[in-house]
């Protein structure tokens, strides 16, 4: 007879929050388990009634939306944690935040309520620093994107190497002048599988135009959510937002 | 860059490190940030130093050594402490093209910059990655060619108590105990620069030395023989002790460091927590350098090692905490911290874990203890030897029968697993011994079979090349040639295949015999054999305890081109038994054993005569405890746990999280910590 784990089972869901936080400076070199573990360590530190999975080998439940790459910032990351003891949002943030390193930043955080989060995201703003570029070339090498109708990359991922078209992603694509020397790329991008990223576009714009900055370029999310008609985003916690400031867990339960 | 102009700036690199970081694997390890980490200003500290475990981050973050001696140094006010860890060699291309150092990851400073340049060595095969951070770091491979601007270069851990195959590129070696050694070394540091460094660097070595606080290996010659034996080694300076001698930190409970451990960013080899619960061993092994070298024990008793588990996962948020020491189910109170501990921690998802391979019951109900709600999946245990008159000869004695009654409660218990550990090449082995191994695997899994009731055993066969190391009494043996040790594992490992019975049930696994060839030149080797690293390291050696980067043709090459023209070899260190009266290069080294007593207990072991712990029955004169003014401290003192302070309670309290470290608390430590 298998051993079965001893004690009651877990204690239920009572509420569950949503979290927007920002990933910023050297912080944006951790891949998505490394900012995992930090949260995973930074609730045990702030305390936080997690609700856990049962079995020999209980995980705390914690949702994940589609992570920043590695290598990226962020202004703009979600996730939504399951709770077992109501708790006050805001204190939820401060504590949180204060037991997060510095660079893993929490913004935000909403009881959860109404449609899933990955429903209300289907699209990302990206703002790309890119030194070494100047400001005329990007422009040329972005329009001569957009005239297309389809541009091939390759990208290696954990399964090998992988072929798709970058074109039908791209919604909008700006560009702006830091300096004489440092161009600026301000992307919409809709979240295609597999999701194209700042650097399969620029991957892009070397195919289109043979534009190679010389210095690596510096990815930041700024935004994600629902892509309207005009271009611009729907803040993903919006709907949920009213009730920010009620105890969660007592509303729900 | 003009490293002159840059040394002393301490100015942060990390803008311009910064670029090169999305073109590496892993860039997460180079950028620092860990929790608990520290950041001083520069100009705040008088005493600057870098530490480093010069191995690759994922395996040095986790040293308990390094984090317990960062700590100690940075709670001075005026000391200064900085981690790095080695390079691997896509960053160390990308340094050298854009000319950029060595540098720490707390602040990105370059390791030039600093006053003292402290690394610790778990293992001989760190040496050539010593080689590539004093070179990026723009400091001169060699001692003697270092002038005032540079770093004092000080290695520490296990390995440097034979820092011989090093001696030519270090300046200095503390042995033993870390703790006040750095204390000691700052005080001097802080001293001689408020004086305005008379004297230079040779008077600050030797002030070092006359306090015993370092081994200058340049304040001693060494002459050999025509044979190519050691003739003598002899200061040459009459103000120094002739025969430096090891650090021992009494009274661990004062100590209780680290107290804040850094909880990292990138995955690590340890995604754990460590408390050392005692620092010695006196089973009296004889094979084991750790527990030669760490003598007398000394426990830390059950109040601090509670209150540092305790205060450690608060200033981490670690689910897991390694109770460690050289063989914890030996502390005198390990039953009553289990149970207490676990009745602590058993609705927090907090898992215990005590890394203890002892071949006892006792040992498979702690485990269960700290298992209560969680997987049973695999549980370790070392007989070492394969025959009972091999364990005899190496003094672990450990009989067929216990083994079987141990993994018999162990199945019948719920555990999936059993791993058993052992070493091939042990002085006297044959290839009858080894082959005891299969006998000793066909007992364990009958055993688990009838225990459990069913036939789905497992048992893993672990091995590993043995390698004779520096103090202890098996320094004069012979070591096993990659050779002989790979013929009779694979006659073993015939020998379990071919046995329907167990072929299916018993896992197999050894390393490659031939690292540990080089590992046995480094750990016995003498001052000649510096060349052969540096050699190594020209001709691009990096990263030897990693197979991939490995390469035994490059060693042997070396060890021909620099060893053979002096009359000796890799197999004149490793394969050649040394005699009573040779003269060991590591015999001016004091690390309190009687070498007279070393030669007993060797030959003892040659007839296969067995020593008791001095633990539970008299003291034997292993010469550790008065050479040492040192004594054995153990419990048990009948205390318990002491209660903490609302684990758990209640949710994020509203204003912030507990936040880590007031220095006040004692919490976590790990493992032996020498420098
Ligand atoms: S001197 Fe005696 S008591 Fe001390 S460690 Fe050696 S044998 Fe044990």
């Amino acid at each position: 007879m298998p051993r079965q784990p001893e004690g009651p089972p877990p204690p239920p869901v009572v509420a569950r929050v949503r979290v927007r936080f920002a990933k910023r400076g050297r912080l944006r070199f951790l891949s998505h388990r490394d900012v995992a573990r930090a949260f995973e360590r930074g609730l045990r530190r702030a305390q936080v009634p997690m609700a856990y999975s049962a079995g020999f080998n209980p995980h705390p439940r914690i949702s994940w939306v589609g992570a920043a790459p590695t290598g990226a910032a962020s202004e703009a990351e979600y996730v939504e944690f399951a709770l077992s003891a109501p708790v006050e949002p805001e204190s939820l943030r401060s504590a949180l935040d204060a037991s997060l390193p510095p660079g893993l930043d929490v913004l935000r955080v909403v009881p959860a309520g109404g449609a899933p989060l990955a429903e209300r995201i289907d699209a990302s703003r990206w703002q790309v620093r890119l030194p070494g570029v100047a400001e005329p070339v990007l422009r040329d090498a972005v329009a001569e994107l957009l005239r297309r109708d389809g541009v091939e990359v390759e990208r290696a991922t954990k399964d090998g190497r992988r072929r798709f078209d970058v074109r039908p992603a791209v919604i909008l694509a700006d560009c702006r002048a830091e300096n004489d020397t440092c161009a600026i790329l301000e992307l919409v991008a809709r979240h295609t599988t597999p999701a194209v990223r700042p650097d399969d576009v620029l991957t892009a714009l070397d195919v289109v135009a043979g534009l190679r900055p010389s210095a690596p370029p510096e990815p930041t999310r700024l935004e994600q959510g629902r892509l309207l008609e005009d271009g611009t985003l729907a803040d993903p916690l919006a709907p949920d937002r009213n009730d920010a400031g009620r105890l969660v867990g007592k509303s729900s339960a | 860059m003009c490293r002159r102009l840059a040394r002393m700036s301490g100015q942060s690199l990390f803008a311009r490190l910064e670029p090169l970081l999305p073109r590496v694997r892993r860039p997460v390890q180079y950028v620092g940030g860990e929790g608990n980490s520290i950041v001083k200003p520069w100009d705040a500290a008088v005493v600057r130093w870098a530490l480093m475990y010069p191995d690759a981050y994922e395996v040095g973050l986790p040293n308990q050594g390094l984090q317990i001696l960062y700590e100690i140094l940075n709670e001075q006010p005026d000391v200064l402490a900085e981690r790095t860890y080695s390079v691997w060699p896509d960053l160390e291309a990308l340094l050298r093209e854009h000319d950029l150092p060595q540098f720490t990851v707390d602040a990105h400073r370059a390791v030039g910059d600093f006053d003292l340049f402290g690394v610790s060595f778990s293992t001989e095969l760190g040496y050539t990655n010593l080689l590539t951070a004093l070179d990026l770091a723009g400091i001169p491979l060699h001692a003697d060619r270092r002038d005032d601007t540079h770093p004092l270069v000080i290695a520490g851990g296990h390995a440097a108590f034979n820092p011989e195959p090093i001696a030519a590129f270090v300046d200095a070696v503390v042995l033993g105990d870390g703790e006040q050694a750095v204390l000691g070394i700052s005080d001097v540091v802080r001293a001689w620069k408020s004086e305005g460094a008379p004297g230079g660097r040779t008077e600050l070595l030797a002030r070092l030395a006359r306090r015993q606080l370092v081994y200058v290996p340049a304040f001693f010659d060494v002459t050999y023989r025509a044979d190519a034996r050691i003739e003598a080694v002899r200061p040459n300076r009459s103000d120094i002790p002739a025969r430096p001698s090891k650090h021992t930190l009494s009274d661990l409970d004062s100590w209780p460091y680290p107290k804040a451990p850094l909880v990292p960013l990138a995955e690590t080899v340890h995604e754990r927590m460590s408390v050392e619960i005692f620092r010695g061993c006196t089973r009296g092994c004889r094979f084991c350098q750790a527990g030669m070298i760490t003598r007398p024990v000394r426990e830390r008793n059950i109040e601090t090692i509670g209150a540092m588990v305790d205060a450690g996962l608060r200033a981490t948020g670690f689910n897991e905490v390694g109770l460690l020491s050289l063989s914890s189910a030996d502390h005198t109170e390990i039953g009553t911290i289990a149970t207490e501990l676990a009745d602590r921690y058993e609705n927090d998802k907090v898992s215990l874990s005590l890394p203890s391979t002892r071949v006892d019951a006792f040992n498979v109900t702690l485990a269960n203890e700290f298992s209560r709600s969680g997987r049973r999946s695999g549980l370790t245990f070392a007989p070492e030897g394969g025959s009972e008159r091999l364990r005899r000869v190496i003094n672990k004695m450990v009989s067929a029968e216990d083994l079987v009654r141990t993994v018999s409660t162990a199945y019948a218990h719920g555990w999936r697993q059993v791993k058993l550990y052992f070493m091939c090449g042990l002085p006297t082995e044959t290839d009858e011994d080894v082959l005891e191994i299969a006998d000793l695997a066909r007992q364990v899994i009958r055993a688990g079979r009838k225990a459990s009731g069913h036939r789905d055993i497992r048992a893993t066969v672990s091995i590993g090349g043995f390698v004779p190391k520096a103090h202890t009494p098996f320094q004069w043996a012979a070591q096993a040639s990659p050779e002989v040790i790979d013929a009779r594992l694979k006659l073993l490992r015939d020998t379990v295949r071919a046995d329907k019975e167990i072929a299916r049930a018993v896992g197999f696994r050894y390393h490659d015999g031939r690292p540990g060839a080089i590992e046995g030149l480094l750990a016995r080797g003498d001052r000649r054999v510096g060349t052969v690293i540096e050699r190594v390291w020209r001709e691009g050696g990096r990263f030897d305890g990693w197979t991939e980067h490995f390469s035994f043709e490059r060693w042997e090459r070396a060890c021909a081109a620099e060893l053979e023209p002096l009359g000796a070899s890799l197999d004149w260190f490793t394969t050649r038994e040394r005699e009573e009266r040779e003269v060991l290069p590591w015999d001016h080294l004091d690390a309190g054993l009687d070498r007279d007593w070393l030669w007993a207990d060797w030959q003892e072991a040659l007839r296969g005569v067995e020593l008791d712990d001095c633990r539970w029955t008299p003291c034997y004169d292993c010469g550790v405890c008065p050479t040492m003014g040192t004594d054995t401290q153990i419990g048990p003192t009948g205390r318990s746990l002491l209660p903490v302070i609302g684990v758990s309670a209640g949710g994020p309290a509203a204003g912030g999280g507990p936040k880590p470290v007031d220095g006040s608390d004692p919490s976590p430590v790990g493992s032996a910590a020498p420098a």
